[in-house]
C-alpha cells in the first residue's frame, strides 16, 4: 500500500467525518422534534416525499456514513483483528458498500 | 516522605517467565533503581538491568514499575509503593532479552524507518541557512529537540501494541524535528517515510504526552506531520 | 486504571466503541426506513413496536452514541487541524456531558 493511498483514505475519513458533524446535529434536532408525540410513517413520509431539500440531506448523509463506517472499521479490523491491509480493506469496502445501496434504496423510498 | 519495607516483584526470565518475591526496606529518598541495584548487589547477583548515568540523562534505566513505564532513576520507592509492593518489568511493546531489560533493536530500527537521520543535502556549505530564534519552524524544533530515546513513549502507546508497523511516537517526534529544520534536505519523501506505518494511525490517546519524563509532547509533534502529510499529498508532493 | 490521568484513553476507547456500534446499527436502520418502500403500514407496525418502554430507552442509547462520537470526532480534528491548545484535552469531560444531556433530552420529547 502506498504512502500516497493512505494518506488520501485517512483524509477522505476526516473529510467524511467533518461533513457528517453538521448533518448529525440537523439529524439529532429533527429526531428530538419528530418522537415527540410518537412517531409515525405518515408524519415521516409527509416531511420527505418529493422534497428535494431532504432527499439530498439524506442521500449525502447515507454516502458520507458509508464512507466513513468503512474506512473506520476498515481500521478497527486492521488493529484489534490485526488483520493486515488488504482484508481490512475488503472488510470496509463492503461495508461501506452495503450501507450505500441499503440506505440508498431507504432514502428512494421515503423520498420518491 | 515514609520509610519503611516494601515487597519488590521483580520479574526473572525472558518473554516467558514469573515474578520473584523480595522482601527488602527503603528509605524515604531511595530511587527505584537504588532498590533494583540492592537486589543485585545484596539478594541475587543474577538480576539483569540496565542504567548507565543514575541521574535522569542516558535514558536508558526506563523500566515498566507497577504498570507504568518510568525512568527508575527518577522514581522514588515512596512516591509509587502501593500496599506495601512495588512491581517492577521491563519496558512493554518490545522482545524482552533477560529479566529487566528490553531489546530496545525495534524501537531504533523503527526510529531509522521513520527517516531519523539529518539530511545534509548535496551541498550544505553553501546553501547555508539563517535561523532566527524567534522562527516559528525553530520553536517547533525545540518543542521535541529533548528527547533522549528512553522508550518511555513507545511503551506507553497502545498503537505501538496494536499495530506492528507503527513507528511510535519517540521516531515521529524525531522526523517532526527534521521536518521544522530548515537546514534539512528530506523534503516530501521524508513525509512519505512517515505517513505509512506513522503519524496517520495515531489515536491521540496522548500517553506519550503523559508520561514522558522529559515532559515533551509526541502527541502535538505528530498532529503536526498529520497537517504537514495531509497538504503534501493535497499538492502532489506526495 | 488511573482516572482523570488516562481521559484521553476513555476517550478514544469510547470513539472506537461507539464509531463500531453505530456501524453495526446503521444496516437495520436502512432496513427499517427501506419497509417504507413496501408500504407506510408495514413501517408503522414497526414504528407500533417502537413505542414500548425498553425500546425507548435503546434509542436514547443510540442517540447518545451518536452524541459521543460526534463530540468527540470534532476533538479530534480540532487537535489534528489546528495550532495545538493545552485546553482541547479538557474538552472529553464536556463532549461526555453533552451527549447525556441529549440523550435526556430524546426521552423528555419520547415519554
Amino acid at each position: 500500500m502506498s504512502a500516497r493511498l493512505d494518506v488520501w483514505l485517512w483524509l477522505a475519513h476526516r473529510a467524511s467525518g467533518a461533513l457528517l458533524a453538521p448533518l448529525i446535529v440537523a439529524h439529532l434536532v429533527t429526531i428530538v422534534i419528530a418522537v415527540q408525540g410518537g412517531l409515525d410513517a405518515a408524519e415521516i413520509v409527509a416531511r420527505t416525499r418529493g422534497s428535494v431539500f431532504w432527499g439530498g440531506f439524506y442521500f449525502l448523509f447515507v454516502a458520507a456514513a458509508a464512507l466513513h463506517a468503512g474506512l473506520g472499521v476498515r481500521s478497527f479490523v486492521a488493529e484489534h483483528a490485526r488483520l493486515s491491509n488488504g482484508p481490512a480493506t475488503a472488510i470496509g469496502v463492503v461495508l461501506g458498500l452495503v450501507l450505500l445501496v441499503m440506505g440508498g434504496r431507504a432514502v428512494a423510498g421515503l423520498v420518491l | 516522605m515514609a520509610s519503611g519495607e516494601v515487597t519488590a516483584r521483580i520479574w526473572r526470565g525472558g518473554t516467558e517467565g514469573h515474578f520473584q518475591e523480595f522482601r527488602l526496606g527503603y528509605r524515604h529518598d531511595q530511587t527505584v533503581l537504588d532498590l533494583v541495584t540492592e537486589v543485585q548487589r545484596r539478594h541475587d547477583p543474577s538480576l539483569a538491568y540496565r542504567f548507565a548515568c543514575r541521574v535522569g540523562m542516558c535514558g536508558s534505566c526506563a523500566m515498566t514499575v507497577s504498570g507504568r513505564p518510568r525512568w527508575t532513576c527518577r522514581t522514588l520507592v515512596a512516591d509509587v509503593v502501593d500496599k506495601g509492593a512495588v512491581t517492577l518489568a521491563p519496558l512493554t511493546n518490545l522482545p524482552v532479552i533477560r529479566d529487566l531489560v528490553a531489546d530496545m533493536t525495534p524501537f531504533f530500527e523503527k526510529w531509522r524507518k521513520a527517516g531519523g537521520r539529518f539530511e545534509a543535502g548535496e551541498t550544505p556549505a553553501e546553501a547555508f541557512s539563517t535561523i532566527t530564534h524567534d522562527d516559528p519552524a525553530r520553536r517547533a524544533v525545540d518543542a521535541g529537540i529533548e528527547c533522549i530515546n528512553c522508550g518511555v513513549c513507545y511503551a506507553a502507546c497502545d498503537v505501538v501494541r496494536m499495530r506492528d508497523d507503527y513507528v511510535g511516537p519517540a521516531a515521529l517526534n524525531r522526523a517532526w524535528t527534521l521536518v521544522n529544520d530548515a537546514r534539512d534536505a528530506g523534503g516530501p519523501a521524508r513525509l512519505a517515510q512517515v505517513a505509512e506505518g506513522g503519524c496517520l494511525a495515531c489515536h491521540t490517546r496522548q500517553r506519550c504526552a503523559q508520561y514522558c519524563p522529559k515532559g515533551l509532547n509526541p502527541t502535538e509533534a505528530i498532529a503536526g506531520l498529520k497537517r504537514r502529510v495531509t497538504a503534501a499529498a493535497l499538492k502532489g508532493e506526495l | 486504571m488511573r482516572g482523570r490521568e488516562d481521559a484521553g484513553y476513555w476517550a478514544s476507547l469510547t470513539q472506537r466503541v461507539s464509531g463500531v456500534l453505530l456501524a453495526l446499527f446503521l444496516p437495520a436502520h436502512f432496513w427499517v426506513l427501506g419497509l417504507a418502500i413496501e408500504s407506510e403500514a408495514r413501517l408503522d407496525g414497526f414504528l407500533r413496536w417502537t413505542d414500548s418502554p425498553l425500546v425507548k430507552l435503546a434509542e436514547a442509547g443510540l442517540v447518545v452514541l451518536l452524541t459521543l462520537h460526534l463530540v468527540g470526532g470534532l476533538r479530534l480534528l480540532m487537535i489534528e487541524f489546528l495550532p495545538w491548545r493545552d485546553w482541547q484535552g479538557r474538552l472529553i469531560a464536556a463532549g461526555g456531558g453533552l451527549s447525556l444531556a441529549v440523550g435526556l433530552l430524546f426521552l423528555v420529547g419520547a415519554f
